[in-house]
């Protein structure tokens, strides 16, 4: 699975941009690189979003696998374009007819206008040996002119990741827009059935597993016969933390996923010293978390290599789940020193403690990445739990899921715009995805249980 | 098998109570003759036993229980733990006269066994959150230990470790449930 992975990653690499892009994962800004410098900006009516049609890409070779690629990319560009909601996307049956235009001549541009679509996106799919070559196309449909033209060039191992690039250079072109189509979630699941080694009873095991933002790709990346929990991405995306009872008492490791290395134990735990609930600092240089070291669960913080340790908080009740806010400046984190569980800020020295919430239960902060300046939490509605937004701004909260099942766990997408939460409503505990008003609710995992999400940069 | 285990820790805890006039030594009523009379030894099937007298009256089962104690495997030992488990009401850590019992129990035990290394697990019920509750039952599991603690256990034979709310021993969602999945487990570790 590790050789899997590892070539899955070197896929993703190999990927060549026509415009000496970066490749995919790393690139936030990436400048306008269309028509000379001048970014033609596809417009809806007025008030409306833009309608974007994507029929299906052309595949210019004839074999079952570039067929079967280009359908699923054209199909998951859809799906990565509607999940923002800047656009407007047509339902594709009502655009079936429509014949596929295999040069940009050839676009049937009166049939898009006339289906009232305003942005127009084409693709073709072609073999190269081993490779595929991918071109992507954005057509203002009103002018004919091509807003954007992208030719990417890989194997056809992931072909969704294709479609991910692509919208986020889209969103990033057309509406100034961070995407998280190549974003990745990290959660815990025992959906493999392993029972747990050593003595008591029968136990079973969770690990740690990755998928990309829209559920596909489930793959597992810790094996261990033991609780794997509570993973948090590194903002360079290439190692997780998270709480590992492998020692048989909780511990933080730091894993790098795409290499295989022996993880490292930046809290240097021991039965003594028990660690949990890492949070990555926005810098990626520190790591916070929950430890018992003091014979009490406080905050402390340490370098990611291991240096530095250092305690943030100095109660006897509870201070437990840490977060960061975006500058790093301050810290969020869960206590119970007023009686009940309740979400506390401080700054990141641990000076200048004050409590956010007063309601009955509170935990889980989840600090929203800029510009928003709100922190997502789990707060006790009837005999569960719902997602909450407290806004700095208004110095109050909003609640974002609806009462069904109990809703747990919040991630903030990078952007901001998105949550990661557990909930029970659809049976056992698994991962959904909202967004930041409360709409666009869609579930993520299915097999066995899955608790603790995480969301990537 | 509940009824069982309680029969055990009734009949220990006479023994206990019989033996523990002795401070430190562990209380033996019937000390270096295994229970081993079964089929497999046969050349100690004598006939002819010299010393007869009325000896048989000493309550037979008990020591039967404790030294099977000492020669169990810690996973058999485990299963059918001679440990009671502390239990704790909603959100909290604190230990009643019942969990003080229960601990009293535990500690004769562990001052019986004095090798046994034995590592408390703190348990929370599902109403809480995920997070919270791996800090909840790291509380409890240390609430225990600091009253076995008082009771002379040496902490070096104690360890701590939380589970939150990971591993329920009852899975239904009711209050019949919950109150058995917020406790303090005890686990032997080493013996």
């Amino acid at each position: 699975m590790r050789t899997l992975f590892t070539s899955m990653m070197a896929a993703s690499l190999a990927l060549t941009f026509g415009h000496g892009a970066p490749p995919p994962g790393r690139s936030q800004e990436q400048p306008p690189q269309q028509g000379g410098g001048v970014v033609v900006t596809i417009s809806g009516a007025p008030g409306l979003p833009p309608k974007y049609a994507v029929p299906e890409f052309l595949a210019l070779t004839n074999d079952a696998e570039t067929v079967a690629a280009a359908k699923t990319i054209s199909q998951v560009l859809w799906d990565d374009l509607e999940f923002e909601r800047e656009f407007y996307l047509i339902p594709r049956d009502t655009y079936r007819t429509i014949p596929a235009a295999t040069s940009i001549d050839q676009v049937p541009l009166d049939q898009w206008k006339q289906l009232g679509a305003d942005g127009l996106i084409i693709g073709t799919v072609r073999k190269n040996g081993s490779n595929v070559a991918v071109q992507v196309r954005l057509i203002e449909v009103a002018s004919g002119r091509t807003a954007l033209a992208k030719e990417y060039s890989g194997t056809l191992k992931n072909p969704r990741l294709y479609a991910h690039t692509a919208s986020d250079e889209i969103h990033q072109q057309q509406r100034n827009l961070r995407g998280v189509a190549r974003t990745k979630l990290a959660f815990t699941s025992d959906r493999d059935g392993e029972r747990m080694k050593g003595p008591v009873i029968d136990r079973g095991i969770s690990n740690i597993y990755i998928s990309d933002y829209d559920g596909a790709n489930q793959t597992r990346v810790t094996v261990s016969r033991s609780l794997d929990i509570t993973p948090a991405w590194s903002p360079d995306r290439n190692s997780i933390a998270y709480t590992s009872y492998r020692s048989d008492f909780p511990d933080i490791l730091i894993q790098f996923i795409y290499e295989g290395k022996v993880p490292f134990k930046p809290a240097a735990g021991s039965s003594e010293k028990q660690n949990f609930l890492p949070a990555w600092s926005p810098d990626g240089t520190q790591l916070a978390f929950t430890s018992n070291r003091d014979h009490n669960n406080e905050i402390y913080v340490v370098n990611r290599d291991g240096t530095n340790l250092r305690r943030l908080t100095n109660h006897p009740a509870i201070d437990v789940t840490p977060t960061w806010s975006p500058t790093g400046n301050q810290i969020a984190f869960t206590s119970d020193r007023t009686g009940s569980p309740q979400i506390w800020i401080m700054n990141a020295d641990g000076s200048e403690p004050q409590r956010i919430t007063n309601e009955g239960f509170c935990d889980r902060p989840t600090w929203s990445p800029a510009p928003f300046n709100e922190i997502a939490y789990a707060s006790r509605s009837g005999a569960g739990f719902d997602i909450k937004i407290f806004d700095f701004a208004t110095r109050s909260s909003k609640t974002i899921t609806d009462g069904i099942g109990s809703n747990e766990s919040p991630a903030f997408s990078p952007n901001g715009r998105h949550l990661a939460f557990t909930s029970t409503r659809a049976g056992k505990e698994q991962i959904f995805l909202i967004d930041r008003d409360g709409k666009n609710l869609r579930q993520i995992t299915r097999q066995g249980m899955n608790r603790y999400p995480n969301w990537s940069q | 098998m509940k009824q069982r285990r309680t029969v055990v820790v009734v009949a220990m805890v006479t023994l206990l109570m019989v033996g523990a006039c002795g401070k430190k030594k562990p209380p033996v009523a019937r000390p270096t003759t295994p229970p081993a009379p079964s089929g497999s030894t046969t050349g100690s099937r004598t006939p002819g036993p010299p010393e007869p007298v009325k000896e048989p009256v000493v309550v037979p089962a008990e020591p039967i229980a404790s030294d099977t104690l000492s020669t169990t495997d810690i996973d058999t030992l485990n299963k059918n733990s001679p440990f009671q488990p502390v239990f704790f009401a909603l959100d909290q850590d604190v230990i009643d006269s019942l969990g003080q019992q229960a601990l009293g129990h535990n500690a004769e035990l562990m001052k019986k066994y004095p090798t046994w290394i034995v590592t408390i697990e703190g348990h929370a019920d599902e109403r809480g959150t995920a997070e919270y509750n791996l800090a909840l039952g790291e509380r409890r599991a240390l609430a225990a230990r600091n009253y076995l603690v008082s009771l002379g256990i040496p902490t070096d034979r104690l360890r701590t470790v939380s589970y939150g709310n990971e591993f329920p021993f009852e899975p239904g969602h009711d209050e019949a449930s919950w109150s058995k999945n917020r406790r303090a487990h005890f686990v032997v570790t080493s013996k």
